[in-house]
């Protein structure tokens, strides 16, 4: 139960310390044909910190996660990633980088079980060849093994033993929700990228995975860039938001800074809220 | 104390003595289990010395000493168990507290037991205390289980249980006389020390710490092992509240006077499928689990392909007939007997073996009455289930089913050194070794509650059957009577309308009013599964209690209950005149229901007032606006027009069951 994923012992990292610009994107546009999603935006993410991006309806907010994790190439302007300019990648590339991700839509493998599900989380990170893993034994199973119990000490940081064996199309839709987190956590990521990660979730459910993102963030030190529309969520969870409105951004800073620009209110936030 | 010793009293008096006892002799038997990481870790015996020593040790260098007591606070977790014992050995006393209850309920509890340290399993628990820690100036330290999320803390009074143990390892080592000297405490420590407080839930008025000692525990422990024949092979699952007297008894206790293993699940959510990895030999459950269980596997029968459906009724049907006579000892023809042998083979030993009941010796209920199907279901399977009745003033045992002698609506003959007698107004009184010392603090309820010569009022009203065993009918402040003079016992309605899978939840009203009306709850399990075979939609738990189909159905039961009433002299009066299926599950965050899943009837009776008044005024609807507690504190409110149907009564039938003991 006390057994954590110590940050120093996670593969893939930097070692970079708090608060080093982990990803900076510059002058970024990306068009669809005559389509332009999103227009010359520049932003950084720090290292340890949790980044919001919000935006209307259309704003091209999903279109920036892509392009951070290298699902679309921007037609101008540089991605930096760890300090290191890098252009085009495959999105497997960027999982072996350290960027994970969930989707705004769940994108689980729906007959599997939980456990399996996040086991796939891991697929990147076993080195023994098809040969040896279709015979699981010897180096396979050891590997396996230790894949595993990362694997339940992610089960357990979410708290969803007791669906471990559940397929996961018969589970509800807020636990779904936490399974696609599990499996984006199995990476050991160092850039987490959360699509909505409240979307359709009721009060308590919301309030849950506040709860593991602020955990995920405080005990893994995961950096995490997160597009979410209930502003409460983002106002108490983020340390930055950046506002993007038809493809540009209007905004950037902290949350309380944010929510008082004229700009940020007219384009997505209709009146302050009152406190 | 009362009663004459009749189990040997051994040297082994107090929990940490009878520990070092069983270091000793069951040194590598298991003692501990504990689902983490999704594989079962144990602890024999001496490991758990180990653990307890230096944990001990740990704590007496933050200060803890003879007298002081520690608050215990989350799920079952081996540590907390072992912090009751190691505060036992250093001459403290171990207050266990419901997890679940509200900051409030906990800040009046640590107060009144003047806790100056709190064991506690995880953030959320430390956060709860933190939060009330101006109004608690005595609690000094806290010590957590589970570090996650607590890294950032301010650790000046806050300590891990690794960090406590380490500490207690470094001064073993470096001076090897304080074990000699923790020892000697041990030594010291007397069966008449207080081994333990735990505050009653209480469904009226502020919670009472009860005193227990040593012996309070030990000898009921020992008597509760004698009576069963349970020894060290036994295995246990602690899943019930710790600070529930008997989460106490079974797991502790009993556990180490009989020396067996109790194994904690991985969480509140997994014990349905921690127990069936376990398949413990000895289980409690209050009737809640029971039926819960019971319905969850009719429900999915009824899923069941046609051949299995086939034989799971057919072999039911043989069980049904045979099989209680066959756990009994009783004679069966040969026949029956081989039916019964292959529907275990079929039927039930995969069913027991879902259940987790495969190697069940002895199971236990108690708490509340239990219906007498389900009660009948169990046992056909050749499950050897028993009622009990008990209390934390008795250290539990009261009255337990002798093996062999099991009847339904009773809860069985006094325990071993139980003294009982029936006082004139029907209250029920015991007198035991296990008898409580006193309430903490509180010399004017425990002169009401115990008297001069050690009987106990139990504040249950009750009477001994013709074969000699207790029935118990209602609260016995509870029991009334109506206008029209008849007896009205609520318990013993609302229990009989409890009975039917559909109803969760039942309140009746009836004292001094002209005739009996009740609220009922339906059961969303299984009201929900009936809704989906037949094509009724649903939005909410508020929409399917309110629908009519719903209605016509809790009507049937309630005539069916009013036939039964009918059957029996003294209850005949006291038949189901209106009822009203409630809009809302009643909720224990509502204060609706105790923390134990009892229902405050008082409570309910103000909260729903324009409901009662409807219920008696003859209307047969009403509008109503209930507020409700989300469970992070924030309110809502509830609308909604209730319908309320009138009853036909049936005349008294000559049947004569039973006189009560007025």
């Amino acid at each position: 139960m006390s057994a954590f994923v110590e940050p120093a012992r996670m593969a893939g990292h930097s070692g970079m310390a708090k608060g080093e610009v982990l990803l900076r994107v510059d002058n970024v546009s990306l068009s669809f044909g005559g389509v332009k999603a999103i227009t010359n935006i520049s932003f950084d993410i720090v290292k340890g910190e949790v980044r919001a991006i919000i935006g209307p309806n259309g704003a091209g907010k999903t279109s920036m996660l892509n392009v951070i994790n290298g699902f679309y190439h921007p037609q101008e302007g540089t991605i930096a990633w760890r300090g290191k300019v890098r252009r085009k990648m495959k999105p497997y590339e960027a999982a072996s980088n350290g960027i994970a991700r969930t989707f705004q839509n769940v994108a689980l493998f729906k007959g599997m079980t939980t456990l399996d599900n996040i086991m796939t989380g891991r697929g990147l990170k076993m080195k023994k060849n098809f040969l040896w893993q279709c015979l699981h034994w010897g180096p396979a199973l050891t590997e396996e093994n230790e894949h595993r119990r990362k694997v339940e000490e992610i089960i357990d940081f979410l708290e969803i033993q007791a669906i471990r064996k559940t397929p996961v199309g018969r589970l509800p839709y807020g636990l779904q929700k936490r399974v696609e987190l599990a499996r984006a956590l199995a990476m050991e990521p160092e850039l987490l990228l959360l699509d909505e990660p409240m979307a359709g979730m009721n009060l308590e459910e919301k309030e849950d995975m506040s709860r593991f993102i602020l955990d995920v963030n405080q005990q893994f030190g995961t950096t995490i860039a997160l597009i979410e529309h209930d502003m409460g969520v983002v106002m108490d969870l983020s340390d930055r938001v950046v506002v993007l409105d038809y493809g540009r951004k209007i905004a950037d800073g902290p949350p309380d800074e944010v929510q008082a620009s004229q700009d940020v209110i007219d384009a997505y936030l209709g009146v302050p809220h009152e406190h | 104390m009362a009663g004459s010793p009749v189990v040997e009293r051994l040297d082994e008096d107090t929990f940490p003595k009878i520990l070092l006892h069983n270091a000793k002799v069951f040194a590598d038997r298991p003692a501990m289990r504990e689902k983490d990481l999704g594989i079962w870790q144990a602890w024999s015996w001496s490991e758990v010395l180990e653990e307890i020593r230096t944990f001990a040790i740990g704590l007496q260098d933050i200060g803890f000493t003879v007298g002081d007591r520690i608050a215990i606070v989350g799920s079952n977790r081996p540590r907390l168990y072992w912090t009751m014992v190691a505060a036992q050995s250093l001459g403290g006393v171990p207050v266990p507290l419901y997890s679940d209850s509200v900051a409030e309920e906990m800040a009046f509890v640590l107060e009144h037991a003047e806790v100056r340290f709190a064991c506690v399993e995880d953030q959320e628990q430390v956060d709860k205390l933190l939060s009330m820690s101006e109004d608690l100036p005595r609690l000094e330290h806290i010590i957590y289980d589970d570090p996650r999320g607590l890294r950032d803390y301010d650790h000046t009074r806050l300590h891990s249980f690794e960090e406590m143990q380490a500490v207690g390892c470094k001064a073993l080592d470096a001076e090897p006389a304080r074990d000699q000297a923790w020892l000697e405490r041990i030594a010291n420590g007397k069966g008449d020390d207080i081994s333990v407080m735990l505050y009653t839930s209480g469904t009226t008025g502020r919670p009472k710490g009860v005193m227990l000692s040593f012996d309070n525990l030990v000898i009921s422990g020992r008597n509760g092992n004698a009576f069963d024949k349970l020894d060290e092979h036994e295995e246990t699952l602690a899943y019930l509240p710790m600070a529930w007297i008997g989460d106490h008894v079974f797991s502790l206790a009993q556990a180490y006077t009989a020396g067996y293993c109790v194994n904690c699940p991985e969480s509140l959510e997994t014990v349905l499928s921690d127990r069936r990895e376990i398949a413990p030999t000895y289980f409690f459950a209050p009737p809640r689990v029971f039926e819960g269980l019971l319905t969850h596997i009719m429900v999915r029968m009824e899923d069941a392909g046609k051949l299995k459906k086939k034989m799971f009724d057919v072999f039911m049907g043989v069980a049904k007939r045979v099989g209680e006579h066959i756990l009994n000892g009783e004679n069966v023809d040969l026949k029956d007997r081989l039916a019964y042998r292959l529907g275990e083979i079929l039927v039930y030993g995969p069913l027991k073996n879902q259940m987790g009941f495969t190697r069940l010796k002895v199971g236990y209920t108690a708490g509340e009455a239990i219906g007498p199907e389900i009660f009948r279901f169990y046992r056909s399977l050749g499950l050897n289930l028993k009622q009990l009745y008990g209390q934390t003033e008795a250290s539990v045992y009261i009255t337990m089913q002798p093996d062999g002698e099991i009847f339904g609506d009773t809860v069985g003959k006094p325990a071993t050194q139980v003294e009982l007698k029936i006082a004139e107004n029907g209250e029920v009184l015991y007198r035991s070794p296990g008898v409580f010392v006193g309430y903490y603090k509180n010399d004017e309820a425990t002169k009401s509650t115990k008297t001069e010569d050690g009987w106990v009022l139990t504040g249950d009203a009750g009477f001994i059957a013709d074969n000699g065993h207790l029935k118990i009918i209602d609260r016995a402040k509870d029991v009334g009577k109506l206008t029209s003079g008849a007896l009205f016992a609520p318990k013993y309605v609302e229990n009989k309308l409890k009975f039917f899978p559909d109803v969760k939840e039942v309140v009746a009203f009836g004292d001094g009013r002209d005739f009996c009306g009740v609220f009922v709850n339906i059961d969303l399990t299984a009201v929900g599964s009936w809704a989906e075979r037949n094509n009724v939609n649903y939005a909410s738990y508020q929409e399917l209690a309110q629908h009519p189909q719903v209605y016509d159905m809790i009507e049937k039961h309630v005539d069916q209950v009013n036939r039964d009433l009918a059957g029996e002299p003294m209850m005949a009066g006291a038949q189901i005149k209106r009822f009203l299926v409630l809009h809302k599950e009643l909720e224990a965050d509502d204060g609706e229901l105790t923390r134990t899943q009892k229902v405050r009837r008082s409570f309910i009776a103000e909260r729903y007032a324009p409901l009662i008044e409807a219920l008696y005024d003859g209307s047969t609807s009403k509008h109503v606006k209930t507020e409700v507690t989300y469970e992070d504190g924030r309110k809502g409110a509830l609308e909604a027009t209730v319908e309320i149907r009138d009853m036909t009564i049936h005349p008294a039938s000559g049947r004569n069951i039973q006189e009560a003991a007025e």
